[in-house]
């Protein structure tokens, strides 16, 4: 069913009795040319590429718990391409093209908001690095803006503007980019990719990895075996265990971060603001609640939640930077696992396996990425080849020296 | 929780206190061994869920290297000693 004003219409009409699931509920085929573990944001989007755009239609993807039950549904939703490194920034802002069609490509409304991500700087040295930014952007052909502080003090007056160790100088304005609605990015991209002919196997857990002579042949799961020409894996911060599945040995730690949802505002908070000090950053969803998180919980953790501490010092960097947050009752917390990979960029390549394919590595940053990453990875499984915008983020890079290092914080996961 | 770390010197401590450099089950290879070892040892990581091996250095009480035994899933905290008795413990 494809939505549209006369559909909404008439089904306002006939009392909304009338709409049909998004997607199938069906029972795994014995057998599929491709099958992808992980029915998050990066696998449903890669399913839907692979059909739509390369014309591989007998796809399954398998999710353990329930679809967009992972990080595509535990995160601050942020989109954005200010990225530096020629290896990254060409990469995202091929993601940032495909999020601004992505409603039309999909019939579904994602709710990209386009509302500006600026992020705040507080010494010269940190202007200097931010001026370069924008111009490594341009240089891509991605606006920047540098807002100095006089001009920024009328945009967002709420902001701490003399605080004695972080006082706000200025920031570093993307004005494309902004949040979109997580949930209705997965459920669109399961939609699409159900109505190009994709299973998507839900309560479906890949128990094993089956091989012979050397290449892989098929999945153990709880619903049985399923059998397989090619194997992507999209499984977040589980990879390292699915990858041992098949004897792989990868460069990858999983950490656990928090992100918090406060009560419902009225609207108070336009941008994405990042805040330069620390790893702060907070926006205002459609409903009202502000969104917000920060660094990691600084060691390795598969536990869905994080401790008091790290918190506690989310909520310090937030009052530091917008004194008023002080008065805001938080409703929720959540933790979310990422595979954070040694250098801070994101891994899309085969392995030493020839029919298995990895997508992975995406650290907390991984929604903004979601559409290229989806595109990118569709590409390298149905052409064996990798996508001219990914060609930095194989995995063989960290043996050749080539590590994508954006935060220039070397192969210690917990420091960027 | 690992958000409390029994330091062998110091006490129990909040793991503000540390910094984490990560898995400490592998030793480190000799200068002119293989690049494959040291890429290894560098980049690659078991990254169990279930019980780990991890460097905590205590910066802001003794300043010693401590090797943590920890579950990664459900945070327990199963032994705390000083770097060098663990060295001297495998070296044994």
């Amino acid at each position: 069913m494809r939505y549209s004003a006369f559909s909404l219409v008439r089904n306002a009409l006939s009392g909304n009795l009338n709409w049909k699931p998004h997607w199938r509920q069906p029972q795994p085929k014995s057998h599929y040319d491709v099958i992808i573990v992980g029915g998050g944001g990066h696998g449903l989007s890669t399913a839907y590429y692979l059909a739509k755009e390369f014309g591989v239609k007998n796809v399954a993807v398998l999710e353990k718990g329930y679809l967009g039950s992972g990080n595509v549904g535990r995160n601050t939703t942020i989109v954005r391409s200010n990225y530096m490194l020629p290896g990254n920034e060409p990469f995202y802002e091929f993601s940032m093209k495909l999020w601004e069609g992505l409603e039309q490509d999909l019939n579904y409304n994602v709710m990209l908001s386009q509302r500006g991500v600026i992020m705040l700087y507080h010494s010269d040295a940190q202007r200097d690095a931010y001026v370069r930014r924008g111009n490594a952007m341009w240089m891509e052909g991605v606006a920047a803006e540098l807002i100095e502080r006089e001009q920024l003090k009328k945009t967002i007056p709420f902001l701490n503007y003399d605080h004695a160790r972080y006082p706000i100088l200025g920031g570093l304005l993307q004005r494309r980019a902004g949040t979109a609605r997580h949930d209705a990015v997965a459920w669109g991209y399961a939609r699409g990719a159900d109505q190009h002919g994709v299973d998507i196997i839900e309560h479906c857990e890949v128990t094993g990895i089956r091989r012979e002579n050397g290449v892989v042949t098929g999945v153990e799961t709880t619903k049985g075996f399923i059998g397989c020409g090619k194997l992507a894996l999209a499984a977040a911060g589980n990879t390292s265990r699915v990858g041992e599945m098949a004897d792989l040995k990868l460069p990858l730690e999983s950490h656990v971060l928090q992100a918090f949802v406060t009560e419902g505002l009225k609207p108070c908070i336009d941008h994405v603001i990042v805040y330069g000090g620390g790893h702060f950053y907070i926006s205002q969803s459609d409903k009202g609640g502000l969104v917000f998180g920060a660094e990691i919980d600084g060691y390795s953790s598969y536990a869905q939640r994080g401790n008091l501490a790290t918190a506690e010092h989310v909520m310090e960097e937030g009052v530091t930077m917008i004194p008023g947050l002080s008065r805001v009752r938080v409703l929720r917390a959540w933790g979310g696992v990422m595979d954070m990979s040694m250098d801070g960029s994101p891994i899309i390549d085969r392995t030493s396996i020839d029919n298995l394919y990895l997508n992975c590595g995406w650290c907390y940053g991984g929604f903004k990425a979601t559409p290229a990453s989806g595109y990118c990875f569709a590409h390298l499984i149905a052409k064996n080849d990798t996508h001219p915008v990914a060609r930095a983020l194989r995995l063989d890079r960290f043996a050749r020296g080539y590590a994508v290092d954006e935060a220039g914080a070397g192969p210690q996961p917990n420091l960027h | 929780m690992a958000s409390l770390i029994t330091c062998p010197h110091c006490g129990v401590r909040p793991k503000e206190e540390f910094a984490i450099r990560g898995d400490a089950s592998r030793g480190r290879p000799e200068p002119m061994d293989s690049d494959e070892a040291w890429h290894d040892y560098v980049y690659v990581r078991a990254n169990p869920r279930g019980r780990t091996l991890e460097h905590w250095h205590h910066i802001a009480g003794c300043r010693r290297f401590l090797v943590v035994e920890r579950d990664t899933e459900t945070h327990e905290v199963y032994s705390v000693v000083d770097a060098a008795e663990f060295a001297r413990r495998a070296a044994r």
